[in-house]
């Protein structure tokens, strides 16, 4: 297996693990170390012109890709064929639902990334991080519609299920995994090496809100009323029988 | 019932000077720090204006604070959780910066760096956001200073509904008082409602309103929920901030700094005891009116045996209680009644009060043939309108502001009578339904504001909610991220890094 230990092999077969370590790790030694930073980073404030429509594009196009990908990707082959639905099928919604959703996200993405570069307030408040990552984001949006070009040529479905195959083998630890992307277009291999680059950083970026975005509705909206109220105390008071008398106001 | 203590703050607006001593004191102690130089937790705006950020009354613009839904429900004017949530990518009701103001710093170097020229060096405005030349400052945190500015733009001021505002665009007629505004440490917070991370709390022991800095994501709406805009977002550090009520001085028993630094002993600190279970009911009234009257219902009268009774099985510690039956916080808003919540219709149940200010008699030509009200001047004719006041501080009730005005003045009257003219005369105390004796405590209080009677602040008793072995050696009061290294420059996760300074080992 070693034997052809070869560029395709370290990026499918070895990055893979390598990110999601990263991302793993480094996101809970963040949480846990260094909470103060964890945060969306929202620049609103000082600028709120091409915000409100950039980032609200960016965000639902892009949620929308995101759970797109999960689902499709990691969905067991052997469960469509139990529903019955035919991979031309499947590979139709992911061209449908995901190339407006991704084209909304570009939009949105290149008025954001304008508005990084191009206002002074929010450059000069920028860090490297800030930066890199939106640019990264926003040529992995680029890729991601350009495949679709490659994809409108095969509409079978076979693509897909070899994608859907090897990161369905990587989470199941098949180290064999790689072979099933290594004859595939170009243009998807650049995708996923990006894709992997951009769960590296996860950490180490803003990115992190994402998990706090997830979290956030089963947190506000499972907290019973509105108001939070805290108390030093560790033992909770003792009960106590209702008073005698309502007390005079 | 469920009784829990809050500290309170009273503030006299017939003694405020506008001398901004607290803004300063406050800035210095909590906002001198980059990403909050346009933030004062404590500002005095100038009335009528529209004040610091620009017309932040104006909750048809900014959506603060609470409504009653036609269902009889409350819930944040910016809309339910669901409504919030949706807003979480980009918040239509945020203020942006320059709402607030650009913050600026002078390039005060180039006057003693200048080279020989013509003209005198001067040392212009550069923002302190992106270090770029301002050319010209088009704002700032007190804009509208003694009525700078023009009236058409000073009378957009939202308390000015329901009065014939033009006339008091005349020079003979105008008027004007000031606002110290900080932190209400509401009973009922709206920006801890509409915090979707559950970052801001309030304290059960003292009721104060803080931010947890550790869960703060920056998602921004306890900016736009809060009504009175006293939330300020970091833009550097990407956190919510705002007044602490300088919870490390009140928890050793001292005065907050702008009350400790107000050189017009205008600010009391004091215990009110409330029942927690009747907070949301008050804050649901059907009419806005009914608000103020409605919060008055929820305080208890600490004197009272039961209460004393339940406070105690509730785990309010004695000296809370003793606190709580010479607070001047309790004396003036519900004995005396001259002290008034801001904007109760909000309905978040403020606990900052004011006093509204006395002014003088409108028309001085007339002051021989100005109604007179068996003695003493009639409030109606007094400069400020009191309709001005009332939606100010009563959602438009005008009788409790008329009364509390009416003693003010019996106030004055009376001690004037009795030093002057060493005459006691019951009967100003009694046309206001006071008698002398309570108003020689007034007096005492409101007038001669000594520090005792002002700061009656008991000490928060930490030894009996927590191991003291278990923070002996701890980390004390901190900004932002306690012990830890974070938020800063160098981090692997972004920012700079601040020194970590450990405690020498205590032997």
């Amino acid at each position: 297996m070693f034997a052809n230990f070869d560029i395709d092999f370290i990026i499918f077969g070895i990055m893979p693990y390598a990110a999601l370590t990263i991302l793993v790790v480094g996101s809970i030694a963040r949480y846990d170390r260094d909470q103060f930073t964890w945060k969306s980073s929202s620049s609103q404030l000082l600028r709120r012109k091409q915000l409100i429509w950039g980032s609200i594009l960016f965000h639902v196009g892009i949620i929308t890709v995101f759970f797109g990908h999960l689902v499709g990707l990691f969905t067991p082959v052997w469960v469509l064929d139990a529903i019955g639905v035919p991979y031309w099928v499947k590979q139709w919604m992911a061209v449908l639902i995901g190339g407006p959703a991704g084209i909304a996200a570009l939009i949105g993405a290149t008025m954001l990334l304008h508005r990084r570069l191009g206002d002074s307030r929010i450059r000069m408040t920028s860090s490297w991080a800030d930066i890199i990552i939106m640019v990264l984001i926003w040529w992995q949006l680029v890729i991601g519609l350009l495949t679709i070009t490659q994809t409108l040529q095969h509409m079978d479905g076979a693509e897909m299920v070899r994608f859907m195959t090897w990161s369905q083998s990587i989470v199941s630890w098949n180290l064999n995994a790689w072979a099933m992307v290594v004859d595939v277009h170009w243009l998807y291999k650049l995708h996923i090496f990006l894709g992997l680059i951009i769960t590296a950083l996860f950490p180490f970026t803003r990115l992190v809100h994402m998990v706090s975005g997830f979290a956030a509705p089963f947190r506000y909206l499972l907290r019973p009323g509105y108001q939070l109220v805290r108390s030093r105390r560790q033992k909770p008071l003792p009960k106590r029988a209702a008073p005698k008398a309502t007390p005079a106001e | 019932m469920r009784i829990r203590a809050q500290i309170g703050m009273v503030l006299n607006l017939d003694k405020c000077i506008g001398c901004h001593t607290c803004s300063v004191t406050c800035k210095n102690v909590w906002t001198s720090r980059d990403g909050v130089e346009y933030a004062w937790f404590n500002n005095v705006e100038t009335k009528p204006g529209t004040g610091y950020p620009t017309d932040w009354e104006n909750q048809k613009r900014w959506k603060g604070g609470w409504e009653r839904t036609k269902a009889g429900k409350l819930q944040p004017k910016q809309g339910s959780k669901w409504r919030i949530l949706s807003n979480i990518f980009a918040n239509p009701s945020m203020p942006e910066i320059d709402d607030y103001y650009e913050p600026f710093d002078f390039d005060y170097d180039h006057l003693k760096s200048a080279p020989e020229m013509e003209a005198f060096p001067t040392a212009r405005p550069r923002s302190k956001i992106t270090g770029e030349r301002m050319e010209k400052i088009e704002k700032g945190p007190n804009w509208e200073e003694i009525l700078g500015g023009e009236f058409s733009k000073r009378s957009e001021d939202y308390n000015f509904e329901g009065i014939q505002k033009e006339i008091y665009g005349e020079y003979e007629n105008t008027f004007m008082m000031y606002l110290p505004r900080l932190c209400e440490h509401c009973l009922n917070p709206a920006c801890a409602s509409s915090c979707p991370s559950g970052a801001i709390y309030k304290r059960e022991e003292d009721g104060i309103v803080l931010i947890d800095q550790e869960k703060c994501r920056g998602w921004r709406m306890c900016v736009s929920g809060c009504p009175y805009k006293k939330i300020y977002y970091n833009w550097e550090s990407g956190k919510s901030e705002k007044c602490t009520l300088c919870y490390p001085r009140i928890e050793s028993g001292n005065p907050t700094v702008c009350s400790e630094t107000c050189v017009g002993r205008i600010r009391y600190l004091g215990v009110m005891l409330y029942d927690a279970d009747k907070i949301e009911d008050a804050a649901n009234m059907e009419n806005e009116q009914d608000l103020y009257d409605a919060q008055l219902g929820v305080f208890l009268d600490p004197r009272d045996p039961v209460v004393i009774e339940t406070a105690r099985a509730d785990g309010i510690p004695e000296d809370w209680i003793k606190a709580a039956q010479e607070s001047p916080i309790w004396k003036m808003a519900m004995e005396w009644k001259v002290a008034f919540p801001l904007h109760p219709e909000y309905r978040t149940l403020p606990m900052v009060w004011y006093i509204p200010p006395l002014s003088p008699i409108q028309n001085a030509a007339e002051a021989g043939a100005i109604g007179t009200d068996g003695g003493m001047p009639d409030v109606k004719n007094l400069r400020i309108p009191v309709k001005y006041l009332a939606n100010m501080l009563t959602a438009g009730d005008e009788e409790p502001v008329v009364h509390a005005l009416e003693r003010m003045l019996a106030m004055r009257s009376y001690m004037r009578t009795k030093t002057i003219e060493g005459v006691i005369d019951e009967a100003i105390a009694a046309r206001v339904g006071l008698s002398g004796r309570v108003i020689e405590d007034m007096y005492k209080i409101m007038a001669l504001a000594d520090y005792e009677d002002r700061f009656v602040i008991p000490t928060t008793h930490r030894e009996q909610v927590e191991e003291a072995y278990d923070l002996r050696g701890g980390c004390g009061f901190t900004d932002t991220n306690g012990c830890g290294g974070g938020s800063t420059k160098g981090s692997l996760f972004g920012g700079s890094k601040r020194p970590l300074k450990m405690p020498t080992e205590a032997m």
